[in-house]
């Protein structure tokens, strides 16, 4: 009866220090790794064949065509 | 080669759907799916503003983040990109993607919904550069032709910027030093008002309340 009695009562200290413990509360997300085709850089096909700087070049150039006071003298 | 970023002046966008226009003629956008759109705050009221949107090609992407088959990968340029061959149409990045960019055809291969579609920053997708099947899947490869996005490059205005993140964002900012006036409304106070103001209205011309200036968003 005694045994009983002291065997509930660490049951029920256990289940309510159960929810004393800490958990994170923000959740991180993981990024997953791409499982799809590979894919290849935007210079490598023609007209640019692999030539990065001129792709660079081009596309700093055609950037700068946004801005008008650049592009027709501010 | 920085981060590839769209930049859209909210003080030049004069809501014509241009850019709208031309990624779908460019991309041959099936009908119903929109992967730029623009959007009118307090539409009719003196003092509207409007911004044109598409996906922001996130630094620290949410649908990449959450996708159940990985199918999002990022370029060298920063451009967020996915392939539609591993895609399930399960539509978990349209609801994690705070910008609406993923857009779900309603026929298809799946049926009521298919696989995903959003802009590609006109860089296509992982299928050969140029091929007829990148077409067909993501449309038009214009970074691989050495040329930016058609929706900024149609833009009248000049409204909407593409490019390199640093460099769009020194092109806003000359600008806003030349008009004197401008980074106000692209941001915080638009959405949720001036400190002591209603919510939701846009700055009164000529009154800048204290909100930091802003570059290219995420």
């Amino acid at each position: 009866m005694k045994a009983g009695l002291v065997l509930a009562l660490a049951a029920a200290a256990a289940i309510a220090l159960a929810g004393c413990g800490e958990r994170p509360q923000v959740v991180t997300y993981k990024q997953g790794s791409y499982q799809g085709k590979p894919d290849k850089p935007p210079y490598d096909s023609a007209p640019f064949n692999g030539n990065r700087s001129d792709w660079e070049n081009v596309i700093k150039t055609r950037q700068q065509k946004q801005n008008e006071y650049r592009r027709i003298g501010g | 080669m920085a981060r590839m970023k769209f930049l859209c002046d909210a003080e030049r966008c004069i809501e014509c759907n241009g850019c709208v226009t031309a990624c779908k003629q460019e991309n041959d956008v099936p009908w119903g799916v929109n992967r730029r759109r623009v959007v009118t705050i307090n539409d009719g009221v003196p003092g509207e503003r409007s911004i044109s949107v598409a996906c922001m090609h996130c630094s620290d992407a949410p649908c990449m983040a959450v996708c159940p088959v990985d199918c999002f990968y990022r370029s060298e340029e920063g451009v967020v990109l996915h392939d539609k061959d591993l895609c399930i149409g399960c539509g978990y990045c349209f609801y994690a993607c705070p910008f609406g960019a993923p857009q779900f055809p309603q026929q298809g291969a799946f049926g009521v919904r298919g696989k995903m579609d959003k802009c590609t920053f006109c860089a296509g997708g992982p299928e050969p550069d140029g091929s007829a099947e990148e077409f067909a899947k993501y449309g038009r490869n214009r970074l691989s032709e050495g040329k930016l996005p058609a929706c900024a490059e149609m833009c009248s205005t000049k409204a909407l910027l593409g490019g390199d993140g640093d460099v769009i964002s020194e092109i806003y900012r000359e600008r806003v030093t030349h008009r004197g006036r401008g980074s106000d409304i692209w941001g915080w106070a638009t959405a949720y008002g001036p400190p002591n103001g209603p919510a939701g209205k846009a700055p009164a011309p000529g009154v800048v309340p204290p909100v930091p200036a802003q570059g290219a968003k995420s």
